[in-house]
């Protein structure tokens, strides 16, 4: 009995987790091409707004996703016009994005507001998703999640154990030297924006299709930020941003609770506690890091021109 | 074919002026096509967006009134925007001003005696709540290096909800019949109005002052010298033995003074109270009209006034046209993108050039 509480305490908490973590490992593999993304809240919530209309009118959740991911991808191909060919400034260009994504939404959304859509469906295997005590955990997920631990194993080998993800890493920390060893160092950049901006989207898209399926204006809630911060937080490796996506979905769930339970603090306080944690987070990684340089790579968020 | 960039030595002067109004151009021209396939005539929209505000004194005021914490908040910001410092919780600081500043109208509700103090106390515990909000990323990021870019957009999600919270307990009119807001200050603890019988207040005074002020300071002082060398090259400023600590503290508390005081007249001058929600998301669009204003106090006011047209000019659409204001906020933001876009026309020669994509 204690088991299958414990049970679905996790299972809430890995879905609190899972559009933190697919956001924040899309914005991992931009910062390591050494662009910093400020767009990602835009970009999630315009996924969002697309996924959950176009799954209404197509009636396929997977249409939808496909969507969501479709419009982060299209609005940070935009931001990549803008920070790697026109070499603009990446902070402001990223939270034009914001301010865009957030506007954008709202006119997708519109008429969608107050919906509401079966959420996606959640694996079933007869007797292993029965399994008590874990069955539901491992087996009985929908396909979002499967998807967002499947791009911690991906992006982590990518990185790491392929040539692409090598020249990917070079490039984020000395753009000047990759670029006179005959690396495409923008080429590689906009598709590595590319690529996060789509991750955004479809963690937007699991928030209207999976998490809560309905559309509600900026119904991200600042969840694009927490996963910004969390790609620090996780000193820019695939797997500490899955285990920081799981403290930060704890820290959800457990204000979810609380403010069931009451426990006599103003909700306003409760609601207030991720953002918090959020700052107390990179404080607290900042002092244990009072020695020994930065370990984000060398040339975040630096414009590149190639005649330099 | 390819796209290159070559820096040019100068800025160019003509692009530097040509490239706002380009890109304005050319997302008013988005802008129409989008209401076009929304099913609206697109010069209808215009004369309701650009023209119908400009037309009539009430809505002019309206427009001024928009316009004045949006100047006032983004001339703090283009000191820290200068500075390479991205202090993007100017909402938080903001809120934070106002909910500080009127606590103090609560708290002298109904007072007997004389009162001329009420105002001013208001104004300066307004700015300084902005201030010392603003230092609290400002130094974590010099006491430990924790990017200002997220601690200041997370505070701002703390300080609407503390503002809210405090709105419906303990700041709220016990004979309010339970509304979630606070008592209507008394007179004494509102700005005065500029002419008899009008809505405009003497926060657009404050904007215009700031305005003044910030000219003189970035072009006379040495301060704002500071913020221009390590903006135009922080090599040379460290060269220069200019401090990057004191820097960063000293553009944060301007930026949050100035949105605090924003914060504080806005309660004491528009609303009269406290409620829940006290701004329209200035803070956010405050961080357009810096970059649109080229972050020279002077384009900022005529910035402001642009995009405070295009909000007043919003709500007459969504009346008007039944058009919605997310369209507003988009084309605000597709605006700030395209600006920062053309920009490189005035700092780059952007050349074509043949062959292969790299």
């Amino acid at each position: 009995m204690t088991l299958d509480v414990l049970q679905m305490v996790l299972v809430t908490i890995v879905a609190a987790a899972t559009p933190l973590m697919i956001a924040a490992l899309g914005e991992l593999v931009v910062e390591r091409s050494g662009v910093l993304n400020l767009g990602v809240e835009g970009m999630m919530v315009l996924g969002a707004a697309t996924g959950f209309a176009v799954a209404v009118e197509t009636g396929s959740t997977l249409v939808g996703a496909l969507a969501g991911a479709g419009a982060g991808l299209a609005l940070s191909a935009l931001f990549g016009i803008l920070t790697v060919v026109l070499a603009a400034n990446q902070v402001a260009s990223g939270l034009a994005m914001t301010i865009l994504g957030l506007g954008l939404s709202g006119l997708v959304g519109a008429s969608y507001v107050g919906m509401k859509r079966e959420p996606a469906p959640h694996l079933t295997i007869s007797g292993l998703t029965d399994f008590p005590g874990i069955g539901r955990l491992v087996f009985g997920q929908d396909a979002f999640v499967y998807a967002g631990f499947a791009l911690v194993g991906g992006i982590a080998w990518f990185l790491w154990c392929t040539r692409a993800g090598l020249a990917l890493r070079a490039i984020g920390d000395d753009h000047t030297s990759t670029h006179a060893l005959g690396l495409q160092v923008r080429k590689v950049r906009f598709l590595a924006v590319l690529f996060g901006g789509a991750c955004a989207g479809l963690a937007g898209a699991y928030l209207s299709l999976a998490y809560t399926p309905f559309w509600a204006p900026a119904m991200t809630a600042g969840r694009g930020w927490i996963a910004l911060a969390l790609v620090v937080f996780a000193s820019w490796r695939p797997v500490r941003v899955m285990a920081g996506a799981m403290l930060f979905g704890g820290a959800t769930v457990l204000q979810l609770h609380a403010q069931a339970a009451g426990f006599g603090l103003p909700g306003q306080a409760l609601s207030a506690l991720p953002y918090l944690a959020t700052i107390l987070a990179l404080v607290l990684l900042s002092l244990g890091r009072r020695q020994g340089g930065s370990l984000a790579p060398a040339s975040l968020g630096r414009v590149f021109t190639p005649f330099r | 074919m390819r796209i290159d960039l070559s820096p040019r030595t100068n800025r160019s002067r003509l692009m530097d002026g040509f490239a706002p109004i380009l890109a304005f151009v050319v997302a008013v021209a988005i802008g129409g096509v989008v209401v076009a396939v929304m099913g609206r005539s697109p010069a209808t929209a215009f004369v309701t967006y650009f023209i119908a505000p400009l037309s009539e004194v009430w809505s002019l005021q309206e427009v001024a009134l928009k316009a004045a914490p949006l100047a006032l908040i983004a001339i703090g910001l283009a000191f820290c925007f200068r500075a390479n410092v991205w202090n993007i919780g100017a909402e938080g600081q903001f809120v934070i001003g106002g909910l500080f500043g009127g606590w103090i109208a609560v708290a002298t509700h109904g007072a007997g005696g004389s009162t001329f103090w009420v105002l001013p106390l208001m104004l300066a515990v307004g700015t300084l709540a902005g201030v010392a909000y603003a230092l609290i990323p400002a130094i974590l990021k010099v006491w430990l290096g924790v990017s200002e870019i997220l601690t200041s957009l997370m505070l701002v999600y703390v300080a609407e909800l503390l503002l809210d919270y405090m709105a419906r307990g303990p700041l709220r009119d016990p004979a309010g019949y339970n509304f979630p807001q606070s008592v209507t200050f008394d007179d004494a603890a509102r700005l005065p109005y500029l002419m008899e019988g009008d809505t405009l207040h003497a926060g657009v005074l404050i904007a215009l002052t700031a305005v003044v002020v910030a000219t003189i300071v970035l072009a006379r002082t040495l301060f704002g010298f500071e913020v221009r060398v390590v903006g135009a090259s922080p090599r040379a400023a460290r060269f220069a033995g200019f401090s990057d600590v004191r820097l960063t503290l000293a553009v944060f508390a301007v930026s949050g003074g100035a949105a605090g005081l924003a914060g504080i007249a806005e309660v004491a001058g528009k609303i009269g109270q406290l409620q829940p929600s006290i701004s329209p998301g200035y803070g956010f669009t405050a961080i357009i009209v810096a970059f649109l204003g080229r972050l020279s106090p002077v384009g900022i006011l005529v910035a402001a006034l642009v995009i405070a047209l295009t909000t007043i000019g919003g709500e007459g659409a969504q009346i008007d046209l039944k058009l919605p204001l997310d369209l507003t906020r988009a084309f605000q933001g597709l605006l700030l993108a395209l600006v920062l876009g053309a920009d490189a026309l005035s700092r780059y020669r952007v050349l074509f050039v043949p062959g292969t994509a790299t």
